[in-house]
């Protein structure tokens, strides 16, 4: 097992370099930093130069890669071209986006697989035929599309809930946000689970299960469940990086200040220290957390070994 | 592997996990009750994997529906004259957030804009970019990953860590840094941007779909008898490899115009004067609380063509996946 | 003797898309305490089925029982209530499948799966009944049993698999076991071991037991009597040793001259022509006359019935006389 992290881990270097690298080359190509930073006005020579010399922007572009990871691996992250520390914009941020995801995933875990078994049990009735039709509804309305939707309809028209969340985003404020970021993978996650399910029923194991006696609730709990879950948890886990990346769009229609906003600001204004910034912590995030899903397989079924 | 729709933005599938291995175990379940449904006397039909599928399809409703959905919309993506005679760019500023009139069943926009020929319209930009970047994703994706998958070795290798990248940037925040460099107002950029994120996605499945049907018996039996790499690939590899690509490659059209249509709303897709479904709903979604309708129209006709492209894929894989029978 | 389980007229079928595949059709069998009974058959020919519903494990849908009783121990199982019916599952009436490897639970240890015979049907608490595991776990012989217990089914080798399923099955001392192919996916070398000991644990439970297998050479030595099934019904019955020296069934015969004999070396083996016929048509008259040596017009337009052809013989051919003398 030891052995099996370690190769991952250095299977991951490449991985990783690779992603920011791209990311790196292409917030570089959105212009030159040094004349958004001054917007209209023609900025100094001298002092534009100096500002490049500052931000190494006068190295080839691999060497201010490597110098900028260089930094971010001392926990310098550099300054925001506005003078904030991108660290301190990431300390706001990012816990707004894990409460964030940690609503998405809830819905999508506990709704998604409940829709799942119903439907996963009860194959070619109506309630099945309801939810996949549904699903393939909610897979097919765009994220940006529901949440306004749904922000017009429970925010203005019934007045349920706020509909911009307050910079300090309780938990059920996020209610509302976490289902428009949850919404399509909830979808997927109830087909996963039917799928799963209707095709571990006709299992032998869950024949034998049938065969010994046990009651109903034991068998679908203890047998069918236990097996058919391991897809379905292994889709969650790698979810909750996407889920993160995913958040620009939600983010933006409730005015979340989280990482997607800060992400899509940035962009907006060229403001390449915080875009790089913060996507190398979603890489890293992202990576991390297939990691961990793999690893989580071998947990849940013992006939994967890692050698 | 059960559930393999493309999301829009940009999540692993859960094709990596299925590889891993479980659930192999189900399949060798031999159990008489299972084999009574196949027909075993020597009146049974054989039927080839596609026409058994096309049997199905033709009775299936939601196949029935979603395949004229589509004609329908290819046919006023390349005529939207044949159902809406005005001019999606000739507004009136006067007639600003109106409701419906007559002639306009639609109402208008902020623009003064005609709602319903600006929503016939929309469809050209969202079936392009669809058809295109589904097109070139699919053919690049089924090509490295074919190779990959039938070679191994370290091109198999590669392209795995290749895609591992390409998986690892969030889709809509790349399409956020790459296409706002972007001047250029066609659908091209957009249609590129999508095939170099979308591909990898398709090569993953063209290579397990290659490595299964390498591993058959008869593939094997084919080689022994000394068929050469080219006469295999092409007779017998493709033709069975081909299925879980076409699937996958008409949800994902679904998927691509809906990404298309988020790209468009956070302003680095299609600009105008392109008129799009997403710069419509974009430009409606300030002034959602007054005027809904401006919303409301451009937004439906993107979720039906999501819907009718993804339906379509649905309906294909339950044809061709005979274990889900 | 006293008649532990009695099959009277069953009648079973799946409803498919393709139509309704009628997978038994009137069968009548019993087996009484202590006695083995070898149902022989093809795949396809209903002897699982028939299993499935003694054991109530069909699947339903597409499987339905249309006709027939199945008495247990004197009570008509199939007017069972369903938690009447689970409770008999197991403790009184227990089944070996074929494939242990995919009929143990993949992520569930050794252990777990035979405790929960205990912990459901007993009320024994997690401990005791992995102790209990473990004292089944020997009785199979199952070596370093203390040890292999936390172990899951993927570990062990086919043999000792099927080894867990006998144990699983005996676990609550049943008094019938229905063993489906419990030889079939095991090597040859091992075969003989596995039947060996599940003949052994019967005897000494003086338990009834159903053997299906599709291998004559397997029931020879164990069972006590047999019956033949072709296209969802019983074609012939007969005490062991009879069939072997004189069958009385066409298909019977077919059967017992495709084992390969070693004074027959060199010569060409003989086969059945044909496939079994498909369930969703079976052909009117004799369901086997298509494939039959000795067919004549009435087979082609009557069913026979099951003909009386000894002292528990039965034989369901229009022209046993001759298959006898044959």
């Amino acid at each position: 097992m030891g052995r099996y992290v370690i190769r991952r881990l250095l299977q991951m270097i490449p991985v990783f370099v690779g992603s920011t690298f791209l990311i790196f080359v292409m917030v570089y190509a959105l212009g030159d930093p040094v004349a958004a930073l001054f917007g209209e006005r023609a900025p100094d020579p001298a002092t534009a130069a100096q500002i490049r010399r500052d931000l190494y922007l006068d190295h080839p572009l691999w060497q201010q890669y490597t110098h900028y990871m260089a930094q971010i691996f001392q926990g310098n992250f550099g300054t925001a071209f506005t003078g904030q520390p991108v660290l301190e914009l990431m300390g706001s941020a990012w816990p707004l986006t894990i409460r964030l995801t940690i609503v998405a995933i809830i819905v999508e875990a506990v709704i998604g697989v409940i829709l799942g078994i119903i439907t996963g049990l009860r194959r070619g009735r109506s309630v099945d035929t309801g939810v996949l039709v549904l699903t393939l509804i909610v897979v097919s309305i765009p994220t940006f599309v529901s949440g306004y939707v749904l922000q017009f309809l429970f925010g203005v028209k019934w007045g349920v809930v706020n509909p911009s969340v307050s910079p300090a985003a309780s938990f059920d404020e996020l209610a509302l946000p976490g289902v428009v970021l949850a919404l399509v993978s909830l979808a997927y996650v109830t087909r996963l689970t039917r799928t799963s399910i209707a095709e571990n029923t006709r299992a032998d194991y869950v024949r034998t299960a049938v065969a010994k006696g046990l009651p109903r609730r034991r068998v679908i709990l203890r047998h069918l469940l236990r097996n058919s879950l391991i897809p379905v948890v292994t889709f969650i886990g790698t979810d909750i990086g996407a889920l993160m990346g995913g958040a620009i769009v939600t983010e933006r229609i409730f005015n979340i200040h989280g990482v997607g906003y800060q992400l899509y600001q940035g962009i907006l204004r060229q403001n390449s220290p915080t875009v790089v910034g913060f996507v190398t912590i979603l890489v890293i995030v992202f990576l991390v957390a297939n990691l961990l899903v793999d690893l989580l397989y071998a947990v849940l079924d013992p006939r994967i070994r890692y050698a | 592997m059960p559930e393999q729709l493309d999301q829009p933005n940009g999540r692993t599938s859960t094709e990596a996990v299925g590889q891993a291995g479980a659930g192999g175990a189900m399949e060798f379940a031999a159990t008489e009750a299972a084999s009574i449904g196949q027909a075993t006397g020597p009146s049974a039909r054989a039927r080839s994997l596609w026409s058994d599928a096309w049997h199905d399809l033709r009775r299936n409703p939601i196949f029935i529906v979603s395949a004229l959905l589509i004609l329908f919309l290819v046919l006023i993506a390349i005529w939207p004259q044949l159902i809406a005679t005005g001019n999606p760019l000739a507004c009136d500023i006067n007639m600003s957030q109106l409701g419906p009139a007559p002639g306009h069943p639609f109402g208008f926009d902020t623009q003064g804009c005609d709602v319903y020929t600006r929503t016939v319209y929309g469809a050209r930009a969202s079936v392009t970019v669809g058809v295109c970047a589904t097109a070139g994703a699919a053919l690049l994706g089924s090509i490295l990953g074919g190779f990959a998958g039938f070679f191994g070795g370290w091109w198999d290798a590669l392209l795995s860590r290749i895609s591992d990248i390409f998986f690892g940037i969030p889709i809509i925040l790349g399409g956020l840094v790459f296409l706002s460099v972007v001047t250029n107002t066609t659908v091209w950029p957009v249609v590129g941007f999508i095939v170099l994120l979308g591909w990898p996605q398709i090569a993953r499945i063209a290579r397990g779909a290659v490595i299964t049907a390498k591993q058959n018996d008869y593939v094997q039996a084919a080689r022994a008898l000394g068929a050469g790499p080219t006469r295999m690939l092409l007779r017998h590899i493709a033709p069975n490899a081909v299925a879980p690509v076409i699937v996958v490659a008409t949800i994902a059209l679904g998927t691509y115009i809906s990404l298309e249509a988020t790209l468009s709303f956070l302003g680095v897709g299609l600009k105008p004067p392109t008129v799009s479904w997403g710069i419509d709903i974009s430009s409606a979604s300030t002034q959602i609380r007054d005027a809904p309708h401006m919303l409301l129209w451009p937004a439906a006709a993107l979720s039906v063509t999501v819907l009718a492209f993804i339906m379509l894929g649905d309906a294909v894989r339950d044809a061709l996946d005979p274990k889900l029978r | 003797m006293d008649t532990l389980l009695d099959v009277r007229d069953l009648h079973v079928e799946f409803r498919t898309r393709d139509g309704v595949a009628k997978a038994v059709n009137g069968v009548n069998y019993s087996v009484n305490a202590g006695e083995t009974l070898a149902v022989l058959g093809e795949s396809g020919s209903g002897k699982s089925v028939t299993a499935q519903a003694i054991m109530g494990i069909l699947d339903s849908p597409p499987g339905h029982i249309t006709r027939g009783r199945i008495f247990f121990q004197g009570a008509d199982v199939l007017s069972l209530h369903r938690e009447a019916r689970r409770v008999l599952r197991g403790a009184r009436m227990a089944m070996i499948f074929q494939d242990a490897l995919s009929a143990l639970n993949p992520v569930l240890s050794v252990g777990d799966q035979l405790g929960e015979m205990f912990v459901v049907h007993r009320g024994l608490s997690r401990r005791d009944a992995r102790a209990r595991a473990v004292e089944l776990m020997d009785r199979v012989r199952i070596p370093a049993a203390r040890q292999r217990v936390g172990d899951y089914p993927h570990q062990f080798s086919g043999g000792m698999r099927q080894r867990i399923m006998i144990a699983m099955a005996m676990a609550l001392e049943p008094d019938l076991i229905i063993a489906d192919e419990p030889t079939t996916a095991l090597d040859v070398t091992v075969q003989a071991q596995v039947m060996e000991l599940l003949a052994e644990l019967q005897r000494e439970m003086r338990m009834g037991l159903i053997l299906i297998t599709h291998d004559l050479g397997v029931v020879a030595d164990v069972a006590d009597k047999i019956a033949v099934m072709y296209a969802g019904r019983i074609v012939e019955t007969a005490p062991v040793h009879q069939i072997y020296q004189r069958p009385a069934h066409p298909y019977t015969k077919g059967l017992l001259d495709s084992i390969p004999r070693l004074d027959q070396k060199g010569q060409e083996l003989y086969a059945i022509k044909g496939l079994p016929p498909s369930l969703l048509r079976i052909p009117p008259g004799c369901p086997f006359h298509p494939r039959c040596p000795m067919a004549q017009e009435v087979c082609r337009t009557d069913e026979p019935p099951l003909y009386e052809v000894g002292p528990k013989r039965g034989s369901a051919c229009h022209f046993w006389k001759e298959t006898l003398g044959g």
